[in-house]
């Protein structure tokens, strides 16, 4: 890895070559495995490239609640003087102007631009929410169930047989009205968006957790038996520690990978339930119900449908790319 | 800017075969693995045995069963692995018991037993006036830090995510041993008690070798200062040359820290350094226990004897004869359904009917020395009927004997008696 330096050059203080030019020379810089991971990953451009597009698309929802309040977008008024009789923006590509940078909505005539960017902020939030939900039902059943094993593994085993067999989406409809009573009246959430946002959030979540608790399980059979898990007994730790100190820390790998490939997952079921009637509806935009409106408008507004499915698509392709780069870096000897 | 240098001159050792005589000037990486000190290149000599250290570890009886169930629906117990089948040993104060078998034949499971890593089924383990199998949970959690071990793998007994500072200070902290201050001081010390550089506390597993590793291991096993350590095959792991420094280590520190090794391994060479007493295991029992001269010297036990015979000899090799080598027939049977009598006898040389029959009590034929065999003697010098019968009350084809006065004290104690059977006076030895 080095070219021998004479003995000369090392006592005078003159640094060695080393391997890595970015440290500090001859140096042993320590280096956790995360942290070897990370190096990894900022090799590869393709991670690299979604991990830019993905961090776009938050910082976009991020500001866009703020861009609404200083009126630099509008997504809510109306431009009925864009509109010809038909409801159709006048102008070519969907009244695409210097105001109006994705054109106007058919119809009642919102910013399209506007719409996109504020329905991004609540997309993405709910689908985090309902991810962070999945996400801490899913380990801390994967985690039971694995350590404890036994009859505790079998019931975590068949509850997550139960609800992958559940015909969830049906489900999800036809108990709508009854969840969203629950959530108004027993929660005090107020009416109208936020409980629908809350009970799209709460399903999701609660029909999302099976995937990360079985792999979380797989990985706690595989490391309880591990040697460092038997020195931890040795040195009396307690159980409790075991978990969340020796197997915990070593399960960050398998769960960031899948939350990024729960989100994008979520963000196409916020969508796909916004079709079908459930979760925040307009004035309030989301990619789903901008992209459900835009539906009736497919033939003669092409470009107001084609934008939100496309960002759609891009969100989704990006995180799926993000979170196999993540894999690869987080685990370099698994095959792909 | 002095790991620079050490690194330079480690380049240049490797690269220039001229220089490569100059190992004073070690390098970081390297030092933990080399020797401490030049004198120390000619290694240590092997371990004494202290005849009148008493005992720390009285291990009695001790079984580990491990239930096996029916697949499917309902998990019906059809049986139990009869891992480790009434063994008893003592390990003496500061002094050290190998543990030897092949794979498979319970030696990792005593040594799990000892440390309860796992919960024996039956039989005691007395240290210091307590029974550790029996203990309760609580009180198993002061006793901790007295028994210790060392794992096998280097690799899978350090957490991957922790620093090392964070793995030897673990049990200081979980024990309160120092205050929360000294936590590192400590962790320094101990690092530097086992060799490696007190400066690469704040560094991951991954960076380190598998020698290293190994040394960050028995760095966390000293942390809580214990009396007994049970190294479960702690060199298997590495590579040949580190393991002699190891070994080293781990004498250095049981002359210093007085510290009793149970010593397991199936490297028969490694133990005869480190171990003045060894007790050699089939199938969850021991075949064989005695001091070392006994057992390396003078076996009496045919699987002992084919042990020995797998041994390279370098001797035998410089005057090129080829030494008889015993081969075992078959494979060792299953401990679900072990066989009747001698455990061994399904490959045995020399078994016979009794040996089906009934299972040979452990005599003890020595000072130190025991054997469980029905027909004990040196290589090729078996006797043709059996010794045992007076014992167990039956004749030479192992049908019970009316005339016969069988002893009922045929369990297997701890330790030594003071009267023995000598073989070869055929009478009555006194100490």
């Amino acid at each position: 890895m080095t070219a021998p330096s004479s003995d000369l050059d090392s006592h005078l203080g003159v640094p060695a070559e080393t391997g890595e030019p970015s440290e500090a020379p001859g140096a042993v810089v320590s280096r956790s495995p995360l942290q070897l991971a990370a190096r990894r990953f900022l090799k590869d451009k393709l991670s690299m490239a979604s991990l830019i597009v993905v961090l776009l698309f938050f910082i976009a929802a991020v500001v866009a609640p703020f861009a609404v309040k200083f009126g630099w977008i509008d997504p809510l008024s109306s431009n009925q003087d864009l509109l010809d009789e038909f409801g159709l923006p006048i102008g070519d590509w969907g009244g695409i102007s210097g105001d109006h940078w994705l054109g106007i909505e058919p119809g009642i005539g919102r910013d399209a631009l506007a719409r996109l960017w504020y329905g991004t902020t609540f997309s993405l939030a709910i689908a985090i929410s309902a991810t962070i939900v999945a996400m801490v039902i899913g380990v801390v059943a994967g985690i039971v169930s694995g350590a404890a094993g036994g009859w505790v593994d079998v019931i975590i085993g068949r509850i997550i047989d139960l609800t992958l067999a559940f015909p969830q989406t049906l489900m999800l409809l036809a108990l709508s009205s009854v969840g969203l009573a629950f959530i108004h009246q027993t929660l005090g959430v107020p009416n109208g968006n936020p409980t629908a946002a809350v009970y799209v959030i709460v399903v999701l979540g609660l029909f999302g957790w099976t995937g990360i608790a079985r792999i979380v399980r797989g990985q706690v059979l595989s490391l309880r038996e591990r040697e460092f898990v038997q020195a931890a007994q040795m040195i009396g730790a307690s159980r409790r520690r075991i978990y969340f100190k020796e197997i915990l820390p070593n399960l960050w790998a398998p769960i960031l990978v899948t939350f990024t490939l729960m989100m994008p997952a979520f963000v196409s079921a916020e969508a796909a339930l916004s079709f079908l009637g459930v979760g925040i509806s307009a004035p309030t935009p989301t990619l789903g119900n901008v992209l459900t409106d835009a539906l009736r408008y497919a033939d003669s507004a092409f470009l107001y449908f084609f934008i939100p499915a496309f960002m759609i698509a891009t969100l989704v392709v990006c995180f799926n790319l993000l979170g196999d780069g993540l894999r690869d870096a987080l685990d370099p000897k698994a095959d792909r | 800017m002095s790991d620079d240098i050490d690194q330079a001159d480690h380049t240049e050792n490797t690269s220039h075969a001229d220089h490569a005589g100059h190992a004073d000037h070690a390098d970081p990486v390297v030092a933990a693995d080399a020797p401490v000190d030049l004198d120390d290149v000619t290694g240590h000599a092997a371990s004494e045995l202290d005849p009148e250290a008493p005992p720390v570890l009285t291990v009695e009886n001790l079984r580990m069963y491990f239930p096996v169930h029916a697949t499917g629906l309902i998990r019906r117990k059809v049986g139990d692995v009869q891992a480790v089948d009434g063994v008893s040993f003592v390990v003496p104060e500061g002094g050290s018991l190998g543990l030897v078998g092949e794979s498979g034949c319970g030696k990792s499971t005593t040594g799990r037993a000892i440390t309860r890593l796992y919960k024996p089924t039956s039989g005691s383990i007395k240290f210091g006036g307590k029974d550790l199998a029996t203990i309760s949970s609580r009180e198993l959690k002061g006793m901790r830090s007295e028994i210790q071990m060392i794992f096998q793998d280097p690799y899978s007994s350090l957490n991957p995510r922790h620093t090392v500072g964070s793995i030897i200070g673990a049990p200081l902290r979980i024990h309160n041993m120092v205050p929360k201050d000294q936590t590192l001081k400590r962790v320094q010390e101990l690092l530097e008690v086992v060799g490696l550089n007190p400066e690469h506390y704040n560094r991951y597993p991954n960076e380190f070798s598998g020698g290293q590793r190994q040394r960050i291991g028995i760095a966390r096993a000293l942390a809580l200062r214990p009396k007994v350590i049970v190294a479960d095959e702690p060199v298997s792991a590495l590579d040949v040359s580190i393991q002699a420094q190891v070994i080293n280590l781990l004498q250095d520190l049981q002359r210093e820290f007085n510290i009793a090794f149970l010593f397991i391994a199936h490297d028969l060479a490694v133990v005869r350094h480190f171990c003045p007493e060894v007790a050699v295991m089939y199938l969850g029992k021991i075949v064989e226990i005695g001091d070392r001269d006994s057992i390396y010297g003078n076996a009496h036990h045919p699987y002992t004897q084919a042990l020995l015979s797998a041994v390279p000899d370098v001797r035998q090799a410089s005057v090129g004869g080829r030494r008889e080598r015993i081969r075992l027939q078959g494979d060792v049977p299953s401990p679900i359904d072990p066989p009747s009598g001698c455990r061994f006898r399904t490959r045995c040389p020399i078994a016979q009917e009794i040996c089906a029959k009934h299972e040979p009590p452990l005599m003890q034929i020595g000072r130190r020395h025991k054997v469980a065999c029905h027909f004990p003697g040196r290589l090729g010098e078996a006797p043709r009927e059996p010794l045992t019968t007076g014992l167990l009350g039956v004749d030479g084809e192992g049908r019970p004997d009316p005339g016969a006065s069988p002893s009922n004290d045929l369990v297997d104690q701890p330790g030594y008696a003071d009267t023995w059977f000598d073989l070869d006076a055929k009478r009555i030895g006194r100490a």
